[in-house]
């Protein structure tokens, strides 16, 4: 079957074949990408792969009722039997007077450029690649003679092309590339193991953090593990590391999300315009910074991204919004709609932060005279409609403001809403690695389960 | 048998692929130094139906189709896909994974193993789920959100959800073997929020597996689905904060198997055991759990989520003991790790799809049926916790702690159940909980078939199964010091 190449006018064709078949709205996100990665490990090459991928996804709108669907197949035949199914769905869903795309008048008009793709970088050749992970994980290797294994380091890039086209007559393009390394360094010491991992990723290859100090990185946080022992269960308060700061910021990002919100699933439910947690809390969502990995010049239903703040010295200011979210809580867009090929939209944050306070970690961790500093987090134990939260944790114990020994096999519980408003110290060592990003926190107090 | 023509024939005329064609590209693949190379053709097709607030908003469907192309030289994987199957597609994806034999290290090649047993027909389905008219799934949907909500006025949201997937595989070897198999998967899950003065809980409940439509409703198994996710949440309104800190805790039977799979499986899956980054790393032949323990894991088991006739490198699946009476029998491997380890392949080599790598994964991992009854299990604990449903758990496959989170949980005081508790997350170590076994029940219940396992940014299905057991001393992440 003869493939098609994606582009503009493509989704405009798509659309103008099923308005003949009697829709009366839609819309086409379609996405190509060409991925690689490399992983090695004890110096040796151990997996290559790459691939180039492409996928066309339609939603049609027959009056009020809905459908969506999605294929890799590129192709004149399977794009007509898209259609096709596609609107025999959408012809049984339910009328939702809420559904439909967005008043033609919001959409973005002029579209931003921010700096997104690195094109200099697809002329980095395979062998450049594989020197950086093996430098890397060398790097950890020879750190420290207790570091005497490794899961491997990984080097892995991806350039990709989203383009969006409504039946309103917006068609948007853009393309970004994504770099990132990390290394998982194991340690032992007397007869028991330890894995830790440290990792850079950026939109641009040459911004990127050298092996050298991923490695070393990754080898300091793998030695700090060792020896860990278990903590008699306890009141006390916590320090969360930026790396796990920023998982409580994606709990937030969940709970301002439009859709757990009308539909009753968040601890924050009706809480707009409230005091949510302490006047440290200072929360931002920009889509707009140039460079940045969760930028992008038009949200996933061609609305403009736009710069936020979520919460203001602890109030609510403003939830995370798609069109169909905000007119069931009756609000406009947030332009905060994402997409996955062949999906109707969900929300998700651009780049969401906190905002950097006074103190170093050292002077966060100098307050507490017995507390945990919390490094790792494992499982799912946070229940979004209650705020309740109980998860397993690893880090090193606080005597008297300084890190004393490693803890492991504990874990800490509290509620959410609690958790916020307790925060009592906000770090100055904010770093954009990753879309959700975080300062070092200071809690006033948490459940610390172990012995 | 029909799983192993059919595929084979749907790849040929869809992709006019003929077996010549099959011969060239693995030849190119494997070039003069590479010990092993495969194709894994896929067809995927996606259905997802769901209802909230009383409407049926939402179909999605999406279908997809590629081919990934791998090659194996000593510890090295070279891989490239395509979602664009022409035989210049392969060829090109042939020469990009070959790359990686270059410069390869070992003198002599590892032997790759080739499968022993005859392949299965576990879930002969007649009509997948996909196939089933749309009109019908609605209407069961809009039924369940009618029957969910006059279970308790109480009950506030309902969310029904029911997807299904059809998926059609075939694989290649450069050993000859030409097999393939459809694998059709559905999974029907209720969730609903009720709220009292304020108070507003959230359940879930759901079950599927490889399974006809009919699974669900000739026995109208979605009112139990329904019943379950109502009483749960309601139970939580009234549920008291959960205890912090080591107690005995009791494990009912069924979907607290994952315990097994996080404590246990994961650690004995046989990449991390190749590279000596397990907690269980060395162990085999060890005492690792109490004598009461027998753990296996078993992809055979007819119409079950976990199970899968043959694994994704083409090997037909087994049951493998893990630990028998106490000790640690065996690995869960692939092809690439089960030459490198000199040990038999399980059928363990599973991957998300055909842009995926293939890795040692569980299938339906449980612990075999004990000899105490469960009331007497219960009657034994003096102060402690009763967990009967849990959500996700995660594990450290190198210190070998884990935690899986109560989603529904009990006091137990002086050998009864008491008050229920909110949820709360269990932590403990690997190689080190089930030696705290002290009594296993006659009452081994597999899950509802909802689970799915990650690994490495790959997911799976996968089932778990236990009987009521009881561990002396687990760390409980309640709120209460």
């Amino acid at each position: 079957m003869e493939r098609v190449e994606l582009s503009k006018e493509l989704g405009h064709e798509v659309l103008a074949i099923a308005k003949s078949k009697g829709a009366s709205q839609g819309d086409v996100m379609m996405a190509e990408s060409e991925s690689f990665f490399v992983t090695v490990r004890m110096g040796e090459v151990e997996k290559i792969s790459q691939a180039g991928e492409k996928r066309l996804g339609l939603r049609l709108f027959f009056g009020h009722s809905s459908a969506s669907a999605s294929t890799s197949d590129i192709s004149k035949k399977s794009i007509e039997k898209l259609v096709e199914d596609t609107a025999r769905m959408a012809r049984v869903t339910a009328q939702d007077p809420h559904g439909g795309l967005p008043d033609a008048g919001e959409l973005a008009r002029e579209l931003p450029q921010l700096d997104l793709i690195d094109e200099p970088a697809r002329s980095v050749s395979v062998d450049e690649k594989i020197a950086i992970a093996l430098q890397a994980e060398k790097s950890a290797l020879a750190y420290d003679p207790r570091i005497t294994n490794s899961e491997g380091a990984e080097f892995s890039n991806q350039f990709g092309r989203v383009i969006y086209a409504s039946s309103h007559g917006f068609a948007g393009e853009y393309s970004g590339s994504t770099f990132g390394h990390s290394v998982s360094p194991v340690a032992s010491q007397n007869g028991s193991m330890q894995r830790d991992y440290w990792y850079s990723s950026n939109r641009k290859f040459l911004r990127l953090e050298s092996p050298a100090s991923v490695g070393e990185k990754a080898a300091q946080r793998v030695l700090r593990r060792l020896g860990g022992r278990k903590h008699k269960t306890c009141e006390a308060p916590i320090v969360f590391d930026p790396e796990m700061a920023a998982s409580l910021l994606r709990n937030l990002a969940s709970a301002v999300s439009g859709y757990s919100l009308y539909k009753g699933a968040s601890f924050l439910a009706g809480k707009l315009g409230a005091q949510i947690g302490s006047d440290l809390l200072t929360v931002i969502d920009d889509g707009t910074i140039p460079g940045a990995l969760g930028s992008r010049p038009f949200d996933g239903e061609g609305l403009a991204v736009r710069k936020k703040s979520v919460v203001e010295k602890g109030l609510l200011q403003s939830y995370l919004l798609d069109t169909y979210s905000g007119k069931k809580l009756g609000m406009a867009s947030t332009g905060n709609a994402s997409r996955s090929v062949g999906e109707p939209p969900a929300v998700s944050p651009a780049n969401f932060y906190l905002v950097p306070g006074k103190d170093s970690p050292e002077q966060i961790i100098a307050t507490v005279k017995a507390g945990l500093y919390v490094t790792e987090m494992i499982g799912f134990g946070v229940n979004m409609v209650t705020g309740d939260y109980s998860r397993g944790a690893a880090g090193l114990w606080i005597e008297n403001g300084e890190l004393a020994y490693p803890v492991e096999e504990i874990t800490i519980a509290g509620n959410l809403k609690e958790m916020f408003q307790n925060i009592e110290m906000v770090g100055s060592d904010l770093e954009l690695r990753g879309r959700i990003a975080s300062p070092t926190i200071k809690m006033s107090q948490m459940t610390i389960a172990g012995d | 048998m029909a799983t192993t023509n059919l595929p084979a024939m749907f790849f040929n005329d869809n992709f006019v692929i003929r077996d010549g064609d099959l011969e060239k590209v693995l030849d190119a693949a494997l070039g003069k130094k590479a010990d092993y190379a495969d194709l894994y053709f896929e067809y995927r097709r996606n259905e997802g139906v769901s209802l909230e607030e009383g409407l049926v908003k939402n179909c999605s469907q999406s279908t997809a189709n590629g081919v990934g192309v791998r090659v194996l030289a000593d510890t090295k994987t070279g891989y490239a896909y395509t979602d664009d199957i022409t035989i210049k597609n392969l060829e090109i994806a042939a020469g990009t994974a070959r790359h990686i034999a270059q410069n390869r290290s070992a003198e002599t090649p590892a032997p790759i193993g080739r499968p022993r047993v005859q392949a299965h027909d576990l879930y002969p389905v007649k009509t997948p789920v996909n196939d089933i008219a749309l009109e019908t799934k609605i209407e069961l949907l809009y039924e369940i959100d009618k029957f969910s909500r006059a279970l308790d006025a109480r009950v506030k949201n309902v969310f029904v959800s029911l997807g299904s997937e059809y998926k059609v595989i075939y694989v290649a070897t450069s050993q000859g073997i030409r097999v393939g198999d459809i694998q059709p998967l559905t999974r029907l899950n209720v969730t609903c929020i009720v709220e009292e003065g304020g108070n507003r809980q959230i359940a879930s409940f759901g079950g599927g597996g490889r399974v006809e439509y009919g699974f669900f409703v000739d026995n109208k198994d979605w009112q139990r689905y329904a019943r379950e996710a109502v009483r749960q949440a309601i139970l939580n309104l009234e549920a008291i904060d959960a205890p912090a800190g080591t107690m005995d805790v009791v494990l009912g039977a069924g979907w607290p198997g994952i315990l097994l799979h996080e404590a246990i499986g994961h650690g004995l899956e046989g990449d991390f055991n190749r590279k000596r980054t397990s907690a269980f790393t060395d162990r085999i032949g060890q005492k690792v759990a109490s004598e009461l323990c027998t753990v296996v894991d078993d992809g055979t088991i007819p119409w079950r989520r976990g199970s899968i006739n043959i694994d994704d490198e083409g090997t037909p699946t087994h049951r493998t003991v893990l630990i028998e009476k106490g000790i640690l029998k065996g690995y869960l491997q692939d092809k690439l790790n089960a030459a490198l380890m000199k040990l038999p392949l399980t059928g363990n080599g599973r991957r998300e799809s055909y842009a995926h790598i293939p890795m040692p994964r569980m299938t339906n991992t449980f612990m075999l049926a004990g000899e105490s009854a469960p009331e007497d299990i219960i009657h034994s604990v003096k102060k402690g916790l009763y967990a009967v449903s849990f959500g996700g758990g995660q594990v450290d496959i190198t210190s070998g702690k884990f935690v899986f989170s109560a989603s529904e949980a009990y006091l137990i005081e002086d050998g009864k159940v008491t008050r229920p508790v909110k949820g709360a997350t269990l932590i403990g170590n690997g190689p080190d909980v089930l030696t705290r076994v002290s009594m296993v029940g006659s009452d081994l219940k597999m899950d509802e078939g909802v689970g799915t396992c990650g690994k490495d940014g790959q997911s799976v299905p996968v089932g778990v199964g236990l009987p009521t057991v009881k561990i002396d001393g687990l760390t409980v992440g309640g709120t209460k010091a």
